[in-house]
């Protein structure tokens, strides 16, 4: 990183609207989000605004990079940038995960036992032990009297193993995808992606199953405290990133089928990739520290 | 690249861009973008001013005047998330945006769409923290965030829907934190002229650097930590709440992990600008230079573990406290290398004092108070007293208005001929000069005592021994917020018209953004210069 190997032209892209619009869009979103959890219902429909016009702008805006790339617009300095940028997103996501895992290490390790721990003769919670898996010690809450359900624990040896099974291999194919596609093999490509693309969605049916059973047969919801709140925060947002990444890899498998790509400039498909393995590793956290432990 | 100029594409040819309010909106060219920023943040700034001089009028005499306590508690939190968010850290950013291509000898940001995108998520995050005022007006919710800055549980899980809006102010504001920092970063490693090695670059695309990496690192736990109070007050989850087993002190620990390291993001561009300023008009090298580097370095990384001493008193076991204070002491190691080089900048140094250069001298005595009381605030048992009372507010206007607002200036005198083409009014200059000076320390010093003797903060009402030094303090924040308009004026005058400026604009400017002319053409570098 110390010297520069580069031609003297950079491409910098002509005005564009698409930006402007987005935030718009974002605004009508939150706003209208705001609203409808203040029991404003109308905020729906400004949602719904803002919800059509971030679709407008992700067709748009990335119909349009695709179309320089695809045009030859963007040379090795251009494909730096978009790498360095990536790699930096992926950090910010990074710390955003990092402040869930952060709260689930306080709770564990600080709240719970403390609430557990306090005097017998001074506690507000008398016989609360403090152990893990917990709802809380119930009692006066700020929104009036709360008392814990009774839930039981989602095991790690089921549904999540599978998962993590099904992650891990998806790891696999979207390598052995990215090898095709160095080697010329168009076919080892798409079906690398394609495969990666159904693990992807077999991942997110088996969560939602597994939502559905802990909300309908473990009693195991949102608020059930420290557990509740930690468990589906996390998993939660994780489940929101995978749906992300499988929506980029559906982009990049109809693109690697469209002929997009060559062995040496396919910064598209290799953005989606490292993104697809920061998930991964998400999860392989989530397993050990949410699930197992 | 010799044939650069030549084989100008044409969807980058922009010597002819939309007009008009089409110009501003679609722009991907940094100049505008940092203009955009630049002017977004001195409008933001004047309406922050006007916000809290509301609540020093309120705090001019005890008792009750001018306004309910619930208003008083909103003006204080939105002046304080505007001056940070909307005034501090834009500006910052539209500095970054004028000056890091024309100092690294680059064609532009790069990622020109996305530099859009982050300053227009900005007046939607404004329109988010403000709305709730108009709201209120017609009789929606009970008006804005009345929680001050910091959002602290349990209280912003029971406030009313200016909490909400405040929570998505702050993801907004985040989105476009992140986005300029990825456009900084990007524009450092890959952007920089052949030849220009990291340690050859400009000190103030270091600055950049490492709030760049802060950003990154802090700004999505604050993301989070507002995303957990979001789904504490409507969504049922009990991060906040002892009853589920979580605690309200977590929210302290996520706020601060991000608060405290925001001090030096907004105060690392500053001492970037500080060296040039500095080397201009002492007609000397800058002073330490790797130094100031590895300072920079070592600032960064201790900002990320010394975040509890904002909350000593909240009942920390004591090797806690040992260690965020021994560590939160430690900072003023790498602070003090800083102070010196600066200060043996100047040494021996032929000096001249046109404005820039004035703020520069009055910020680093000022910014010196602020680190000092900081120091006072960080040892544990001297805390216990001070947290929570004016003293505190003292201390982090001395950091944010001198060490950040007032560097900004410095910076805004040093660069504007170059940005315009055009010299400020010199006398005007100076004027603005002694009267923020002046005022400024009229305005916070008689806060210091009100501490020391201790007034609480955030309160609209006080105790008769406090009248005095209120009332000073009243009568100088009105004659701070006038003497603005003056800065006002003079960069507008200075925008319009005026004396032409050099492209050298001072005697003994040195860097690449002085061998363009003023103002810079709209492409910089279409050619990139060479480094030896
Ligand atoms: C005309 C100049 C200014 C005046 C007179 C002023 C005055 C005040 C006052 C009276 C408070 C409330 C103190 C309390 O009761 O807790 C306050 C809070 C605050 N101000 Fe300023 N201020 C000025 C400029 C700034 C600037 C430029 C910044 C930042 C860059 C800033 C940042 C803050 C912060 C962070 C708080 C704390 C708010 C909270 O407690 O949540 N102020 N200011
Ligand atoms: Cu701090």
């Amino acid at each position: 990183m110390t010297t520069q190997t580069h031609e003297g032209h950079y491409f910098v892209p002509n005005p564009s609207i698409y930006p402007v619009i987005l935030s718009t869009s974002l605004l009508l979103l939150a706003g209208g989000f705001i609203f409808n959890i203040n029991g404003h219902d109308a905020g729906k429909w400004s949602m719904l605004v803002g919800f059509l016009g971030i679709l407008y702008v992700l067709f748009g805006w990335f119909g349009k990079v695709i179309g320089e790339s695809e045009g030859g617009m963007y040379k090795k300095w251009e494909d730096r940038s978009f790498r360095i940028g990536m790699i930096v997103f992926i950090a910010s996501e990074v710390a955003f995960f990092a402040a869930f895992f952060g709260a689930l290490f306080y709770m564990r390790v600080i709240s719970v036992p403390e609430l557990g721990g306090f005097d017998s003769e001074f506690t507000p919670y008398p016989g609360y032990a403090g152990d893990w898996p917990t709802a809380g010690p119930g009692g006066a809450t700020v929104h009036g009297a709360y008392t814990p359900a009774n839930f039981t624990p989602m095991g790690a040896w089921g549904i999540p193993a599978i998962n993590t099974l099904i992650l891990l291999t998806s790891g696999v194919t979207v390598t052995w995808a990215h090898w095709g596609l160095l080697k010329n093999n168009r076919k080892q490509l798409i079906a690398g992606l394609a495969m990666t693309v159904a693990l992807g969605v077999a991942f997110l049916c088996l969560q939602a199953y597994e939502y559905h059973h802990a909300y309908q047969e473990l009693g195991l919801t949102l608020g059930s405290g420290a557990y509740g709140a930690t468990f589906f925060m996390l998993t939660g947002f994780h489940g929101f990133h995978v749906t992300l990444g499988t929506i980029m890899l559906i982009v990049i498998l109809l693109r690697s089928i469209k002929g997009h790509f060559k062995s040496d400039h396919h910064f598209g498909f290799e953005g989606v990739a490292w993104y697809w393995h920061f998930v991964d590793v998400v999860w392989l956290l989530l397993f050990v520290l949410v699930y197992w432990l | 690249m010799s044939t650069a100029t030549a084989t100008h594409h044409q969807d980058d040819h922009h010597a002819e861009h939309p007009t008009g309010i089409m110009r501003w909106l679609t722009t991907t060219n940094h100049k505008d973008i940092g203009t955009m920023y630049l002017t977004f943040s001195l409008i933001m700034f004047l309406l922050g001013g006007l916000l809290i001089l509301a609540v020093r009028a309120e705090l001019f005499q005890p008792g009750m005047q001018v306004m309910q306590p619930e208003f008083f508690n909103q003006l204080i939190g939105v002046h304080a998330l505007i001056m940070i968010f909307a005034a501090l850290m834009p500006a910052a950013t539209g500095f970054a945006n004028w000056m890091l291509p024309l100092q690294l000898g680059a064609p532009d940001m790069a990622l020109p769409r996305l530099n859009n995108w982050g300053f227009w998520l900005l007046p939607p995050a404004a329109i988010l923290l403000l709305a709730p005022f108009v709201l209120a007006l017609l009789g929606i919710g009970d008006g804005a965030v009345a929680t001050g800055w910091t959002f602290y549980a349990p209280l912003s899980v029971q406030g009313g829907i200016g909490t909400d809006f405040a929570i998505f102010s702050v993801h907004l504001l985040g989105i476009s934190s992140v986005m300029g920092s990825i456009n900084v970063l990007v524009t450092i490693f890959n952007m920089r002229a052949p030849g220009m090695t990291l340690m050859k670059m400009p000190i103030f695309a270091w600055g950049w650097m490492i709030t760049a990496f802060l950003l990154i690192a802090t700004i999505p736990v604050l993301a989070g930590g507002v995303t957990m109070l979001l789904t504490d007050r409507h969504f049922g989850t009990h991060f906040f709440d002892a009853a589920g087993g979580g605690d309200p002190i977590l929210f302290q620990h996520l706020f601060w992990f991000f608060g405290h390291p925001e001090v030096y993001i907004v105060l690392l561009p500053v001492w970037g600008l500080i060296p040039h300023i500095l080397t201009t008009f002492s007609r000397k090298p800058t002073y330490g230079y790797k130094a100031q580097v590895y300072s920079f370095w070592a600032i960064g990384i201790l900002s990320v573990v010394v975040w509890a001493h904002h909350f000593f008193t909240v009942g920390l076991p004591t090797p806690a406290l040992l260690y965020f204070m021994y560590s939160t002491m430690s900072i003023s190691l790498p602070l003090a290398v800083l102070f010196f080089c600066w200060i043996a900048t100047m040494w021996r140094g032929s000096m001249t004092f046109e404005t820039p250069m004035l703020f520069t001298v009055g910020w680093i005595i000022l910014f010196g108070i602020g680190g000092l009381t900081g120091l006072v605030l960080a040892d544990v048992a001297a805390d216990a007293q001070y947290h929570h009372s004016y003293f505190v507010v003292a201390h982090f206007h001395y950091t944010l208005f001198a060490g950040g607002i007032m560097g900004i200036m410095a910076g805004v005198y040093y660069w504007l001929p170059k940005m315009t083409g055009h010299m400020y009014n010199e006398k005007l200059g100076k004027l603005h000069f002694w009267l923020t000076t002046i005022a400024f320390n009229v305005t916070f010093i008689p806060q210091f005592f009100l501490g020391l003797a201790g007034m609480p903060r955030r309160i609209p009402d006080y105790a008769l021994q406090f009248s005095e030094f209120n009332m000073i303090s009243t009568v100088g924040a009105f004659v701070l917020g006038l003497s603005q308009l003056i800065f006002v004026y003079n960069v507008i005058r200075t925008v319009r018209g005026g004396e032409k400026a050099t492209d050298k604009v001072w005697e003994s400017s040195v860097g690449l953004e002085w061998t363009l002319p003023s103002p810079p053409p709209y492409h910089s570098f279409s050619e990139q210069p060479v480094i030896k």
